[in-house]
This record gives structure tokens, sequence and C-alpha cells, in this order.
């Protein structure tokens, strides 16, 4: 392989789905790598939600689906009540297990998967939230020195993830809601 | 979760369970039955990797608790409602047209799945005529699956799921209530047969006119999920139907070419061919 692969994932509960609105916009129609969507929501939302986001880009939106292969410039959301793994085959797989963090799918799952796979070139980024999920996972990310990034405590609507990621997990990057689609143009 | 197993580490373990017990995860998704077995090690508080490699392979009776474990179970009744309406409304008409019916629950975890179905059938008058062959992996969950019976705390879910399937007698009617535990009427489980069966390693047990296959094949890889599917293939009658996940699909298989997808969204396949 001469380039490596890159994948950014974005894991967001509480406050979150507004960031993401306001990111798809700016994303670069020529985006060269995948970026994976997590974010906890009531299953009611279910097929809304990616037509919704479809909306805001003209790149392509989708909810990932178990074996299918992760490909650059493409949005995937995770399906709602399923746990988003990714194999080290760059696939992903499916998963109906247990809730952690009372969540599936579960920010941690996702981000743990993709740092055992993508290792150093590896960005997630974690967005508004009311609960912890996602912070195990960013540490997993770090061990792989993959990038761990977060909002802005002081602007997101709920600041308890990004900022109990602050207090346990070395951050690389806090960004401004506007920064962010910005910095994964950049990479 | 704290400690990561290796890839080396698990496929260690999978050696060992499919060499010492016969038992063959080797074609399970890999980064899930990682965190499985990840999961096991942190619950039982093993040490390190080692210590657990070395109880499972001595201990004989701590295999019970590695299958239960590695396998996902988590299940629940008139779970995915639409798709039992899709069940009532187009399903049960067609199979009400045999003389007799089997239905085969593959992967039927602790049961709800087949005392859904035994409900459904009952309220379409098909019940007498049918019989319900409920398999799994592990002999533990189909323990539970025979006993029928579920938390109480549970049944709220259960009936919001059962009205929105379509449902119009009263859910309560089904189960008595005891000790925190809701029995199921023995009534809907005379026409059950519970049994071990390894999707795997184990063969075509009887033709089937249905065969329900849900959330069990996102665990398996492409390959493995081949294999099954062709003993589905041949475990089902002709014009017979296979339910699948919603999340799960046939349509990259080889025998896709001889089964209709009904509708869409519900995961429900015909065999034309
Ligand atoms: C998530 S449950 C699905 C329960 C139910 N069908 C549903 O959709 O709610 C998956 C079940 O598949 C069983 N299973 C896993 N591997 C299997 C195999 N090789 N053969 C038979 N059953 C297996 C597990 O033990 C578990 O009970």
């Amino acid at each position: 392989m001469d380039i490596k692969r890159k994948l950014v994932v974005i894991g967001g509960s509480a406050g979150s789905l507004e960031v993401i609105m306001h990111i798809l916009p700016s994303l670069d129609a020529k985006l060269n790598i995948p970026v994976i969507i997590v974010i906890h929501r009531k299953n009611a939302y279910e097929s809304l939600l990616a037509r919704l986001l479809s909306s805001k880009t003209s790149l392509i939106v989708k909810e990932a689906e178990e074996k299918e292969n992760i490909l650059p410039g493409h949005i995937y959301l995770a399906p709602a009540d399923y746990h988003l793994l990714i194999e080290k085959n760059f696939t992903f797989s499916l998963d109906y297990s247990e809730k952690i963090n009372f969540s599936r799918p579960s920010i941690d799952v996702t981000f743990e998967c993709a740092a055992e796979a993508y290792e150093s070139n590896l960005v997630c980024i974690l967005l508004s939230g009311a609960n912890a999920d996602g912070v195990e996972g960013l540490k997993t990310v770090k061990k792989y020195n993959g990038i761990a990034a977060i909002q802005d405590p002081t602007s997101a609507e709920v600041s308890f993830m990004p900022q109990q990621a602050l207090q346990q997990v070395p951050i690389d990057h806090i960004f401004k809601e506007a920064e962010i689609a910005d910095f994964i143009n950049n990479l | 979760m704290e400690r990561i197993v290796k890839d080396k580490e698990a496929d260690e373990l999978l050696n060992d369970l499919l060499e010492i017990y016969g038992y063959d995860f080797t074609e399970y998704s890999r980064a899930s039955i990682k965190r499985r077995i990840n999961r096991l090690l942190v619950l039982d508080k093993f040490p390190g990797f080692a210590a657990f490699r070395y109880k499972v392979r001595s201990d004989e009776t701590y295999l019970k608790r590695v299958v239960e474990e590695l396998t996902v179970n988590v299940t629940e009744m008139f779970r995915d409602p639409s798709f039992y309406r899709l069940l009532r409304e187009e399903i049960l008409p067609v199979l009400a047209t045999h003389p007799f019916i089997r239905i085969w629950h593959a992967g039927v975890s602790t049961g709800e799945e087949v005392y859904s179905m035994a409900i459904l059938l009952h309220e379409a008058n098909l019940l007498h005529k049918s019989l319900l062959y409920g398999t799994d992996i592990n002999p533990a969950v189909l323990e539970k699956a025979q006993k029928g019976f579920f938390p109480l705390a549970q049944m709220k879910l259960y009936s919001e799921n059962y009205i929105l399937s379509g449902g119009a007698c009263d859910f309560s009617s089904y189960y008595t209530a005891r000790y925190g535990q809701a029995k199921i009427n023995e009534f809907l489980k005379e026409k059950m047969i519970f049994s071990t069966h390894n999707l795997v390693s184990d063969r075509s047990f009887n033709e089937f006119q249905m065969i329900l296959c849900r959330n069990v094949l996102i665990y398996f890889d492409k390959e493995l999920q081949d294999k099954v599917f062709k003993l589905f293939d041949n475990s089902l009658e002709l014009f017979g139907f296979l339910a699948l996940g919603l999340k799960e699909t046939m349509k990259f298989s080889p025998i896709a070419k001889k089964f209709k997808l009904l509708k869409a969204n519900d995961k429900i396949w015909r065999k034309i061919a």
C-alpha cells in the first residue's frame, strides 16, 4: 500500500446533531477520507437521519451496512440500536450486544475498533453530550498514536462529554464548532 | 474496557476451542469476537491472557461460560414490530394453506422470538397444526427458552411491540406474573421443540416452510454466512420463506438467485427455485 488509509470518526450525544449539521456543508466535495458518525438517538429517527444529513452535503451519506467496505469520500452513519465495529480489513461489522454506557451504538466501541484497525491514521472527535461514552475510546486512540480531538466544552451545548475527555485523555485538539470541517478537509 | 486482547491471542484461544472442544468460532466476525473475548477476560478478572487461556484449556466446566459469553444472546419479544406485522398480514395467510406448518428458529437464544411466533400463530388459529423448532449453539439459553419465564420489567416494552405489530388482544393474557417474572402460558409452548444445533458444523435436519435466523449472521464472516445460506437452502421447501434480521442480507450470497426479496425493509425472502 502506498498511501496509508485514513479515517475520521465523530462521536456525539445530546447537542451534537446541530454541530454535525454545521460540519457537513463545509466538507470538501472532493474529500478523500471516509468519515464515520456515531451519535446517540432514539430509534425512531432511524432512516430520517441519513436523509437529513445527506441534504447537507454532496458527499455520499449512508447508513453503515455489515461487511461493507469503508470507502474514501463516504460519510457513514452508525445504525440505530446496533454497535458499529470496524474490521482490520477495513469493513464494517454490526453487533447487537449489551448497551455500553447505556448506549447502542456506543461511541467507545467504534473508537476502539477504529483505533485497532487504523492506528495512527485515525482522528476521533468527541462532541457535545451528557454522558461519558467515547472517553474510554479516546484513550485507546491515543494508545495507538491516533489523534484525539474534542469540541470545546465551553462552546458545546452540553459540556459533560468533552469535559470528561479533557480531564482523562491527552487531547490533541480542542475545536470550536466552525474549525472542525477545515481540520478534516486538510487531513 | 481496559485490557485489549491481541489478534494473536484471539487466534490462540479460537484454536484451543476448536481443537480441544470442537467449537469453531474461527469464522466469526473478528472485531466482534475479539471484543467478546476481551469482555470475558475483564468480567472474570483474569490477571492476563495467559491465565485466561490456561483456564479455558484445563477446565472443561468453564467452557460452558465461554460459549455463553462469546455469543451475543440479547433478544426481545416482537423485536422490530413491522417485521411481525408483515408475518401476520402476508406470510401467515400463505402458511395457512399448508396442512402442516414447520418453522425453524435458528439462533433462537432465550426464546422470545419463538414465543412471539406462537402468539401470532395462535391468533391466526394456526398453532394447532404448527411445529416450532428453536435451536441454538448455546444450551444455557435453550434451557431458559424451554422454561418460558421472562423478566416482568420487560413486559411493558413487549406489550408495546405487540400492539405495534398489529396485535389486537390483551397481551397480558399470555402470561402470569409471579415473583418479578412473567410466566408464558403453557399452551403456547405445546408446539415447541428446543435443541442445540450449531450452524457452523451441524447439518440440515428437516424441511421447513419457514426459517427465521435473525441477528445471528451479523456475527459471521462472509464465507461462513454463505455456508449457512446453503444449509438454509437445503432445509427449506420450494416457496418457503427465509427471514433475517433487519441489518442482514442474502443479496451477495451464491444462492441469492434462487430467492426473491418480498419487501425491501423487512428482510423476508421466498425460495422460488
Ligand atoms: C443476538 S441472538 C438473536 C436472537 C433472536 N434471533 C433475535 O433476533 O432476537 C444470537 C443467537 O445466535 C446464537 N448463535 C451464535 N452462533 C451460533 C451458531 N454457530 N449456531 C447456532 N446458534 C448460534 C447465539 O447463541 C445467540 O443466542
